[in-house]
C-alpha cells in the first residue's frame, strides 16, 4: 500500500509540475481544460480495462503478452464483420468477447496441461493474431462509423470507457478482496507448490486469469474501435501489452508474481496517461514521448528497489 | 574468535562469544535454531563484520570482509544450501572462478584442471566421473564436490553447516570417513549439526550455544582403556552425553523427548485402507491399513519412495494425474476413493505436511492467518472470504499449537524452523482431517520444537486422527511410532507391529532383508 501512496504522490506532483511550468510559460493552465481532461479520462479508462487484466496475470505469477494483438485482432474483425454482414455492432462485440474468452482458455491450457512457459506461450498468440488481423484485411485500413458512443460518449460529463474502467475496476477489487479468488491468485503467485499443496486448483485459478485478461483486452479493444472509428490492422494496439505492463509494475505488481492491488494499477495507468498528456503540453516533441515514459519508469523502480533493500536490511 | 558480539535491531544476535579451534581437531557447534551459530560462522566468513571481538588465525588478527577473503586466508564455509553450478561438470565447479590459466589470452588450461581436480578429488572420495555435470550427483557426493572445492584452496579451517541432513546414512558415514582423513592430514573442522549422534560420534569437542552465549562445552576425554568418556558426570556411549547436551542447548531437562505411547485400542477401525497402490514409477505393490489413533511409522532410506507414496495418495498431480497413473485401490473409512488432486485428498479427510516445509509447506511471505486457512478458507462461506471466521480460526491454531508469532500478520519467513513447521501442521488441523500424513516433520528443528511437535502429533492420534509419518531419524520412528512400515526401493518390505519396532528389524528391512 505504501508504493500506491508514493505512486498516487508521484501523479500529484507530475499535475502540479505540469500546471506550473504552464502557467510561467504560457499564463493559461491548459490541463485542467475541459477537452483535455475528458481526452485524458477516456485514455485513462481504456489503458485501465487492459492494464487490470494484465495485473491480474502477473499476480497470479504469469505474464501476457498478447493484449496488444487482441486489441488490433478484435478491432479488425469488429470493423469487418459489421461491415460484411451488417450486424450490429453490439452483437459483434459480444461475439468478439466470447472469442476473447476462449483465447484465455487456450493459453491456460496450454499453460498448465503442457506446462508451457506462459511468456512464449502469449508471444505466439502475439505474433498470430498480429498476423491474422494483417491477413484477413489485407493490410488495409478498416473502418467502423456507426458505433462512436461507446468510446467518445459521455455520460454524467464523463467519457463512457471512464465509467467502465470505473465499473471493472469495482468488480475485480470485489472479486480481489472480498472473494477467496483473490487470496488463491495470490498464494499461486507467491508460490504455485504450495498452493497446490494446499488444495488449490492451481490450474484452473491460472487459467481464470488469462480468461480475464483476454476478455479485458476484448474489451479495451471493441472501444478503442469505437474511440479511433478505423482500425489500421498493422499498428492498432501495437506495444499495448508493454503499456499494461508497466502500468501494473508501476502501480506495485511485482512481475515475481504475488503483488499488486487494482487500485495500484489503475494508478499506475493514470501516471503513464498522465506523462504522456504532460509531455505534450508542455510542449516537447512526441518523438521524446518513449525515452522520457522509459526514464521514469525506471527511476519508480529503482527508486523501489533502494527502498526494499533498506528495509530489508532493517528487519535483518 | 574471541568476544565476539553481533546486535541486529531488536536481537542481540550473539554476545561477547569465544570460540578456539585447535589443529586437527573436530569441533562440534550446537545449539537451538536462533542461538547464533550461523552469525558466528557468517562472521567468521566474512559475510558481515562483527560489533565487537577479534579473530585471530594462527595468532594474527583477521577481519575478512567478504567470503573470497576468507577462502584466501583458509577458512572455508560450506553451507547447508550448496553452492554449485549444477550445469557445470566436478571439476569446473572445484576449480569454478579459479581455474587454471594458459597461453596469453588467458584460455582454461583444460589438461591442468581435470588432473588437478583428480588429485583432489581422490583426495576426498569422489567416484564419479570428473565430466559429470554436478545436478547428476546425489546430494552426498554433492556435499564431497564442496568438500573438494574448499580443500583445493589450500582451506585450514572448514566449516560444515548441518552437512548430513540431506544425506543417507551410507552418504553421510563416507562422509564421516572423509572428514576423519582431513582431520589425519592437519584440517581443523567445525562441525555444526542438530544430529546429537553424529556430534557424539565425530566431535573431539562441543560448545553450546544458546541465545547468542557460549553456555557450554563438552570435551571428549581419552580414559586409560583406550575408550572415550566424558569429561562430566555423565558417561555416555560416545563420550559426549547427548543428555548434557540437550541440557545446555535448551538451558532446561527434557526429560521426556517422546510423549507415552497409547495401546491402540484394537476395535478401532481403519481410517485409510491401501491395496495393490502403485505410485506411478513404482517397483511392486503397496497395501497397508492405517487405524483412527494410531501412528504408522514409515522408515526406509532416502529414495525408498516413502515420500512418493505420501504424494500420489495425496493425489499430487505431477505423480498421479498426467501421464503416469496410479494403480490400485485406495479406502478411506471403508469408502473406495479416487482421489486426482490434493483437492480430492482434502475432501476425504486427508492432510499431507510435506517433506519441505519452505518450498510446499507453507508460504513464507505470506501471513500466518493466510497461511493458516490457505486450504479450509474455500469452504467458510464460499466464494466470499469470512475474515471474522478467518481470525478466528487462525487465533485458535495459534494458541492451540503454542505458535510463537509477534502476530496473526507477520509474515511465516520470520519465524522459527519449529513454528513454520506448526504452522504448516496448523493448516491441516483447523479442516479436522481423518488422515494426516507427515513427511520429515522435524527435519532442521531444533530440539526443543521437536519435542513439542511430537506431543502434538500424540494429541491427534489420541484425537482419533490416523497419522503416517514418514521419517529418516530412526530415533524418532521408534519413539514415537505404534507400528512401523518399512519401504526399500518402492516396496513396503514390511510392517513393524509395537514389540517389532528395533532399530535392527528396521535396518534389516529398510536394505532389503526381512525382519527377525
Amino acid at each position: 500500500m505504501k508504493k500506491v501512496l508514493g505512486m498516487t504522490l508521484l501523479l500529484v506532483a507530475l499535475v502540479i509540475a505540469v500546471c506550473v511550468y504552464q502557467s510561467v510559460n504560457y499564463g493559461h493552465v491548459a490541463f485542467f481544460d475541459r477537452g483535455n481532461l475528458f481526452n485524458l479520462a477516456q485514455r485513462v479508462g481504456i489503458l485501465g480495462i487492459y492494464a487490470i487484466g494484465a495485473g491480474i496475470v502477473i499476480l497470479s505469477g504469469g505474464i501476457d503478452l498478447s493484449i496488444g494483438s487482441i486489441i488490433g485482432f478484435t478491432g479488425v474483425v469488429m470493423a469487418m464483420a459489421c461491415s460484411a454482414f451488417g450486424w450490429s455492432p453490439w452483437l459483434v462485440a459480444a461475439l468478439v468477447i466470447v472469442m476473447c474468452a476462449v483465447i484465455g482458455l487456450w493459453h491456460g491450457f496450454l499453460i498448465g496441461r503442457f506446462n508451457l512457459q506462459p511468456f512464449v506461450v502469449t508471444l505466439c498468440t502475439l505474433l498470430l493474431l498480429r498476423g491474422l488481423a494483417r491477413g484477413i484485411s489485407g493490410g488495409i485500413s478498416q473502418k467502423l462509423d456507426s458505433f462512436s458512443y461507446l468510446g467518445n460518449g459521455p455520460f454524467l460529463g464523463l467519457p463512457v470507457p471512464f465509467w467502465m474502467l470505473v465499473g471493472i475496476a469495482l468488480i475485480m477489487g470485489f472479486v480481489m478482496n472480498f472473494t477467496v479468488y483473490g487470496r488463491y491468485w495470490y498464494a499461486i503467485g507467491r508460490n504455485p507448490d504450495a498452493a497446490r499443496y494446499s488444495g488449490i486448483k492451481v490450474n484452473r485459478m491460472r487459467t481464470a486469469a488469462y480468461v480475464i485478461c483476454a476478455v479485458l483486452s476484448g474489451i479495451a479493444g471493441v472501444v478503442s474501435v469505437s474511440y479511433t472509428g478505423e482500425v489500421q490492422p498493422a499498428s492498432a494496439g501495437l506495444m499495448f501489452e508493454m503499456w499494461a505492463i508497466a502500468a501494473a509494475v508501476l502501480g506495485g505488481c511485482s512481475l515475481r508474481g504475488g503483488e499488486g492491488s487494482i487500485i495500484g494499477i489503475i494508478i499506475g495507468a493514470a501516471l503513464i496517461k498522465v506523462m504522456y498528456n504532460g509531455i505534450n503540453l508542455i510542449g516537447i516533441s512526441t518523438e521524446w514521448e518513449w525515452a522520457v515514459i522509459g526514464v521514469v519508469i525506471l527511476g519508480g523502480v529503482i527508486a523501489d528497489a533502494a527502498y526494499r533493500q533498506r528495509a530489508a536490511k532493517r528487519v535483518r | 574468535m574471541t568476544g565476539i558480539s553481533k546486535r541486529f535491531p531488536g536481537v542481540q544476535a550473539l554476545d561477547s562469544v569465544d570460540l578456539e579451534l585447535y589443529e586437527g581437531e573436530i569441533l562440534g557447534l550446537i545449539g537451538e535454531n536462533g542461538a547464533g551459530k550461523s552469525t558466528l560462522m557468517r562472521i567468521l566468513g566474512g559475510d558481515y563484520p562483527a560489533d565487537a571481538g577479534t579473530i585471530r588465525l594462527n595468532g594474527k588478527p583477521i577481519a575478512p570482509r567478504d567470503v573470497r577473503e576468507s577462502m584466501s586466508l583458509g577458512i572455508s564455509i560450506i553451507y547447508q544450501e550448496l553452492n554449485l553450478a549444477p550445469n557445470l561438470d566436478i571439476a569446473s565447479n572445484i576449480f569454478l572462478g579459479r581455474e587454471p590459466r594458459k597461453g596469453p589470452l588467458g584460455l582454461v588450461d583444460r589438461k591442468r584442471l581435470y588432473t588437478e581436480a583428480g588429485e583432489i578429488a581422490a583426495r576426498v572420495g569422489i567416484s564419479a566421473l570428473l565430466t559429470t555435470p554436478v545436478e547428476k550427483l546425489s546430494p552426498g557426493e554433492r556435499q564431497l564436490v564442496e568438500i573438494a572445492k574448499a580443500l583445493s584452496v589450500k582451506s585450514k579451517v572448514l566449516v560444515l553447516d548441518e552437512p548430513t541432513s540431506s544425506l543417507t546414512p551410507s552418504e553421510a558415514a563416507k562422509l564421516f570417513e572423509v572428514m576423519r582423513r582431513l582431520k589425519e592430514q592437519g584440517v581443523s573442522m567445525i562441525y555444526i549439526s542438530h544430529r546429537l549422534s553424529e556430534v557424539q560420534e565425530m566431535c573431539d569437542r562441543v560448545i553450546v550455544l544458546r541465545d547468542g552465549r557460549r553456555v557450554g562445552e563438552l570435551v571428549r576425554k581419552e580414559s586409560a582403556s583406550g575408550d572415550s568418556s566424558l569429561a562430566g558426570e555423565d558417561r555416555g556411549e560416545g563420550g559426549l552425553s547427548s543428555f548434557e547436551m540437550v541440557k545446555l542447548m535448551v538451558g532446561r531437562d527434557i526429560s521426556r523427548f517422546f510423549p507415552e505411547h497409547a495401546d491402540r485400542k484394537s476395535d478401532s477401525e481403519a481410517v485409510l485402507s491401501v491395496r495393490g497402490f502403485r505410485y506411478p514409477g513404482a517397483k511392486a505393490e503397496v497395501n497397508f491399513d492405517l487405524y483412527g489413533g494410531e501412528i504408522l511409522g514409515v522408515a526406509g532410506l532416502v529414495g525408498a519412495g516413502r515420500t512418493e507414496l505420501a504424494t500420489s495418495l495425496f493425489g499430487i498431480e505431477s505423480n498421479c494425474a498426467a501421464g503416469s497413473k496410479c494403480h490400485g485401490e485406495v479406502f478411506v473409512c471403508g469408502e473406495k476413493v479416487d482421489i486426482r488432486s490434493p483437492a480430492d485428498a482434502i475432501r476425504c479427510g486427508i492432510g499431507l505436511v510435506p517433506e519441505d516445509r519452505k518450498l510446499l509447506g507453507v508460504i513464507l511471505e505470506m501471513a500466518v492467518s493466510e497461511n493458516i486457512t490457505l486450504p479450509s478458507i474455500g469452504s467458510y462461506r464460499p466464494p466470499f472470504m469470512d475474515r471474522k471466521r478467518e481470525m478466528r480460526v487462525a487465533g485458535e491454531m495459534v494458541e492451540a499449537l503454542d505458535i510463537r508469532t509477534p502476530s496473526l500478520e507477520q509474515q511465516v519467513q520470520f519465524l522459527s524452523g519449529g513454528n513454520q513447521q506448526k504452522v504448516a501442521v496448523a493448516k491441516w488441523l483447523c479442516l479436522n482431517p481423518r488422515i494426516l500424513i507427515l513427511d520429515e516433520p522435524t527435519r532442521g528443528i531444533d530440539v526443543g520444537s521437536k519435542s513439542e511437535i511430537y506431543r502434538l502429533i500424540r494429541e491427534l492420534a489420541d484425537r482419533g486422527v490416523g497419522v503416517m509419518m514418514i521419517s529418516s531419524e530412526l530415533e524418532e520412528i521408534i519413539g514415537l511410532a505404534d507400528r512401523v512400515l518399512v519401504m526399500h526401493e518402492g516396496r513396503c518390505t514390511g510392517i513393524l507391529d509395537h514389540d517389532m519396532i528395533t532399530e535392527e528389524n528396521i535396518m534389516r528391512l529398510a536394505t532389503g532383508g526381512t525382519a527377525n
